[in-house]
């Protein structure tokens, strides 16, 4: 079975892209274009990943992280945080708030595909 | 005492000394009639002079 | 004894009883207010008390042996009666202002109320005093042995022996004492005394010029008669200057001597200072005085040379005024003449000794006494009849020691050249005194410096040279100097030759004395005291023309006006105010402050100048002086440095710490800017890496994806297209904005017609509000709307508007109105939505960098940069005019901005 990826960002060609990359990289792909959206999905049944936009209306990225660790039954959901701020502190504060890993926009195409894989241990 | 009868009776002060002091005396000294040196009573005259003056001066002063 | 000294006798103690009674009347009506020495001529008489015995007896002598030669004495007093008017006017308006009692009071007073001064000076004329007053026991003596030795030459008063000084002095002694300390006068005054020796001045004068017209007219025919006598023996040879045995200096200097000694001997000071009772007595006298002295002298000459014409010695014509008579059987002429002599006498020794003795008591004794606590004195409630004692021991010290040193000097020498002595010594007062009143610079230091080398040489130079001529000393000590010292010969000092030994020792000393003092003075520090007093005796007149503060007399009014002069006028009536209040009744000016109002205007001054310079102001007015807001401000001179120094040092310290505030606000601004350009940075950054994000993922994609088909390649390759736009924007954007801010933008300004500059940018957003389906209102009126600006940009503001309203309105259904009218001095346009409009809050946040306007979540994100509406805000208010957000009739937002209105072509030129 598939393993399924959700893609929370409000650029919609960015939302378009990774989507794109993702189905072609053979997950299942869900979409999110805030924060709320992305904790509704969440509900049931929880992702195996999440690439998560940091800048977002509403609720930011960081907040949907915390709001993810605290639950237990979301514990095994991987997240990768994107942003376009790059500075170290940021990402610090993410991978503090229980992040993954923590990827600087623009990215690497392939890298990125290639890291959800090793993540998703489907390599 | 106002200060111009001040000046006065020191300008006559300094006319005095001048009056009684050398080097005047020793130009009346030279003068004699006859044997007799006249210095004494040109001293007495002088002293005399000085204190009329002085006196004119200061009762005149009073009245002004 | 024979009749006629019986006679003498006894006419001496019915003159002297009379004396006596002439002081307690005049004492009496002093009392009773009705003072009979009130006027200058008895003034002009006690001042010649200056004609003593030596004038009476000792200037005959003179004449006789040096013809002119007397005449200095006299001529100096005259000169400087002239001269030292405005001087001595100063000592006297001192005096009273400050109630001195002598002139060693006066000295010390000068300077800093200095103990030492006020002793060494009384020292210094006790010294001096007594061979004066041994030249009068000596006169007095000489004339009784004549009256006896003329009749027989037995001892008067057997049982007692020969020695008629001895009588002399004790009863002179007894005599001053029953006179000068019978009670003690609180400010000094001994007006019974003046009128005594006032009266003495009379009888010495009439029975002088009653010798004299004698001589010359019963003895000879009249002055030429004596003239022509005496050039027949040869005798007016020593009427020529060079008879007097004086050189040109010794004239002058003799002459600056007598002058000065008319006012600074002890009893001069006496008559012409403490007891005088009227200033203005001074201006008559100036005149009179002199006037007597020239009326005494007229018949000097002609005594002497007719005592000389006579037969008599020229040794012996000090005695020529009573001898004359008596050898011409003019018994009771000769008494007369013993009388006058008796009376220059008595009244030198009189004043003498009152004011020596008031000196030792005040000045040297019972300042002593007082500090030597184991007597117990300052606690005594009466001290007079103590006083009393020292002042009448006093008298006996002087008088003795004027007998020990007729005995031991007195008896080989003139009566003038002993009178010398005296006038040689109380010269040395004259640099500190003279100085004192006329330089502020002159301290104790100076005054003790000068004063001790001044009496040292005094008594080198000539006093120790008399003790010589005595046969006590031995003559080598003149002749070669001691041990040898050529140089240090007491009469040529260091080669100094050819002059009169009293000259000499005057030159010598007074330059040592006045150089000593000036030099001193110059290089040590006087105390405050010092510095206060120097002020209220130089400047006097000033210090009494100013209001004065004497503490316990102090006028409120002359108070008050003290605490204007420092305080200025608001702080003092407050003061002022408050003080009437604590009294509950008004303060009348001229009331007399009491001791809490004069404690708390000190205290309210100590707060203003300092509490070390009030105290020392206290302290000062404790003693009783004057002091006048002049002086006042020269103490605390020092005092207001250090206060505008340490005020101005604070000042310093408020403007640094002030500096230091503004240096750190400035400082946290800058952080702040800081901040807000590191967000802004980052905020530029982040808007910068979406659109590339989306541009290098869509890239790769089709670079890694050839088998794409074309629909899905094309929709990818629009997306890169658009994503490159909105970075260009971006970039414009930014540019933009840091181009105004900066102030380096570049405004095509110039007269536009806004309603033209609205329809082109509907004509160039036409496309987007096609687009999304958007419903456009436009209203512009017809007639022309002039504003000065920069077209292109005012474009990019209605576009930028029409773009943001685009952006929020809902699709379908969206709707759009642009408004421009004229309202007043401006033009105002409206971009109005049926969006979902700004929520109050947020109106003026919209305007802030990258604040995004939100719209309807589900909607699509904004495409905007999130610099549009800053930058134009910038825009609009370069040209004049304001933007902002309010509802719309629509229900939406409105966005409208205002431009003046061009008035005329010619605002173009500005």
């Amino acid at each position: 079975m598939a393993k399924r990826v959700l893609v929370v960002d409000d650029e919609p060609n960015i939302v378009l892209s990774l989507e794109f990359l993702m189905r072609r990289a053979g997950f299942d792909v869900q979409v999110a274009r805030s924060g709320g959206e992305a904790l509704k999905a969440l509900e049931g049944d929880p992702p195996d990943l999440m690439l998560l936009d940091v800048m977002m209306p509403e609720f930011d990225g960081y907040e949907v992280c915390e709001r993810i660790r605290a639950k237990p039954e979301w514990r095994d959901t991987k997240i990768i945080m994107l942003t376009a701020r790059g500075r170290e502190a940021e990402r610090e504060r993410g991978l503090a708030l229980g992040a993954d890993a923590y990827v600087t926009k623009p990215f690497s195409t392939r890298e990125l595909v290639e890291q959800v894989k090793r993540m998703l241990e489907v390599a | 005492m106002s200060e111009p009868r001040l000046a006065r009776l020191l300008a006559l002060a300094l006319v005095a000394l001048v009056l009684l002091n050398f080097p005047m005396l020793a130009v009346i000294d030279r003068l004699a009639l006859g044997g007799l040196p006249l210095l004494p009573f040109y001293l007495f005259l002088a002293w005399g002079a000085v204190i009329a003056i002085a006196a004119w001066s200061i009762e005149r002063a009073d009245g002004e | 004894m024979g009749s006629l000294a019986s006679a003498a006798v006894l006419v001496s103690l019915l003159y002297l009883a009379l004396l006596f009674a002439i002081a307690s009347w005049g004492d009496r009506r002093a009392e009773a207010g009705r003072s009979v020495i009130a006027n200058p001529y008895v003034y002009t008489l006690s001042l010649a008390v200056y004609c003593t015995a030596w004038t009476y007896f000792g200037s005959v002598g003179v004449a006789a042996a040096q013809g002119v030669g007397f005449l200095p004495v006299y001529l100096g007093p005259t000169l400087l009666a002239f001269l030292f008017l405005g001087v001595v006017r100063k000592i006297l308006v001192i005096t009273k202002a400050y109630g001195i009692t002598s002139i060693a009071d006066f000295a010390s007073a000068r300077y800093g109320k200095s103990g030492t001064v006020a002793g060494l000076v009384t020292i210094v004329a006790l010294v001096g005093s007594i061979p004066y007053i041994s030249l009068q026991l000596k006169a007095v003596a000489t004339g009784i042995e004549l009256l006896i030795g003329h009749e027989g030459g037995r001892a008067v008063l057997p049982g007692i022996g020969a020695d008629t000084a001895l009588i002399v002095a004790l009863v002179l002694a007894v005599f001053s004492i029953l006179f000068g300390t019978r009670h003690i006068d609180a400010t000094e005054h001994h007006q019974g005394m003046v009128l005594a020796i006032a009266f003495e001045s009379i009888v010495k004068l009439v029975c002088f010029l009653a010798v004299g017209v004698f001589v010359t007219w019963t003895l000879f025919g009249g002055p030429f008669d004596l003239l022509a006598r005496a050039e027949e023996a040869g005798l007016t040879e020593r009427l020529a200057f060079e008879g007097t045995r004086l050189g040109a200096a010794d004239w002058f200097v003799l002459t600056l001597l007598s002058g000065l000694a008319a006012l600074l001997l002890p009893r001069q000071f006496q008559v012409v200072v403490i007891e005088n009772l009227d200033i203005r007595h001074l201006e008559r006298a100036s005149w009179l005085f002199p006037l007597y002295l020239f009326v005494i002298n007229l018949f000097v000459l002609p005594i002497a040379f007719g005592g000389l014409l006579l037969g008599g010695d020229v040794r012996e014509a000090d005695s020529f005024v009573l001898a004359l008579p008596l050898v011409h059987g003019q018994g009771w002429l000769a008494i007369l003449a013993f009388l006058g002599g008796l009376s220059a006498a008595t009244a030198m020794v009189i004043v003498e000794t009152v004011a020596v003795s008031t000196m030792i008591s005040n000045d040297l004794v019972m300042p002593i006494l007082l500090r030597v606590r184991a007597l117990g004195l300052a606690e005594k409630p009466d001290l007079t009849r103590l006083i009393l004692g020292v002042r009448r021991a006093g008298i006996v010290l002087a008088i003795l020691g004027g007998y020990l040193f007729f005995h031991g000097v007195g008896e080989a020498m003139g009566l003038v050249s002993i009178g010398y002595i005296a006038f040689a010594g109380v010269a040395q007062f004259a640099p500190l005194l003279l100085l004192g009143i006329t330089w502020k610079g002159a301290n104790r230091n100076g005054a003790v410096a000068g004063l001790l080398a001044g009496f040292a040489l005094w008594l080198y130079t000539l006093v120790l040279p008399s003790f010589v001529t005595a046969g006590v000393l031995p003559t080598s000590l003149v002749t070669e100097g001691p041990f040898g010292f050529d140089l240090l010969r007491p009469t040529a000092l260091f080669g100094l030759e050819g002059l009169n030994p009293v000259a000499h020792c005057a030159i010598w000393s007074l330059a040592v004395n006045t150089g000593l003092l000036v030099l001193v003075s110059l290089s040590t520090r006087a105390s405050d005291l010092e510095r206060l007093q120097a002020i209220l005796f130089v400047d006097v007149e000033e210090s009494r023309r100013t209001p004065r503060l004497w503490r316990g007399e102090a006028k409120v009014g002359a108070l008050e006006e003290l605490l204007v002069r420092f305080l200025g006028r608001p702080a003092a009536e407050a003061i002022w105010r408050a003080e009437e209040a604590r009294r509950g009744r008004p303060l009348a000016p001229d009331e007399p402050a009491d001791a809490g109002l004069v404690e708390r205007a000190e205290r309210q001054l100590a707060r203003a100048i300092g509490a070390a310079s009030a105290r020392a102001v206290v302290a000062s007015t404790v003693r009783g002086e004057t002091i006048g807001p002049d002086a006042l401000m020269e103490i605390l001179d020092e005092t207001q440095k250090v206060l505008e120094y340490s005020r101005r040092l604070e000042q310093k310290s408020q403007e640094l710490e002030a500096a230091t505030a503004e240096l750190r606000r400035a400082n946290e601004r800058l952080r702040e800017l800081d901040r807000l350009k590191d967000d802004f940075l980052a905020t530029v950054s982040h808007e910068l890496r979406t659109p590339l994000t989306s541009i290098r993922s869509f890239s790769e994609i089709l670079l890694d994806n050839p088998e794409l088909d074309e629909a899905e390649r094309a929709h990818f390759l629009r997306i890169i297209t658009s994503e490159s736009e909105r970075l260009t924007r971006l970039i414009n954007d930014v540019l933009d904005l840091s181009k105004i801010e900066s102030g380096r933008m570049h405004w095509q300004v110039g007269l536009a017609d806004l309603g033209e500059l609205v329809a082109a940018a509907i004509r160039a957003g036409e496309g987007i509000f096609a687009e999304k389906g958007v419903a456009l209102e436009v209203a512009i009126p017809a007639e022309a709307t002039p504003v000065v600006c920069d077209r292109d940009r005012i474009v990019q503001v209605v576009l930028n508007l029409l773009s943001n309203a685009c952006k929020f309105v809902p699709s379908p259904g969206g709707r759009v109105r642009v408004e421009l009218r004229r309202r007043g001095g401006v033009f105002e346009v409206r971009v109005e939505d049926n969006g979902p409009g700004v929520p109050p809050a947020h109106r003026e946040a919209v305007f802030e960098k990258f604040h995004q306007l939100t719209g309807d979540l589900n909607t699509q994100k904004p495409t905007g940069t999130g610099l549009g509406l800053t930058i134009s805000r910038q825009i609009v208010e370069r040209f004049g005019g304001r933007i902002w957000v309010e509802d719309s009739s629509l229900g939406g937002a409105a966005l409208c901005f205002t431009l003046p209105v061009a008035e005329e072509v010619g605002a173009l030129a500005a």
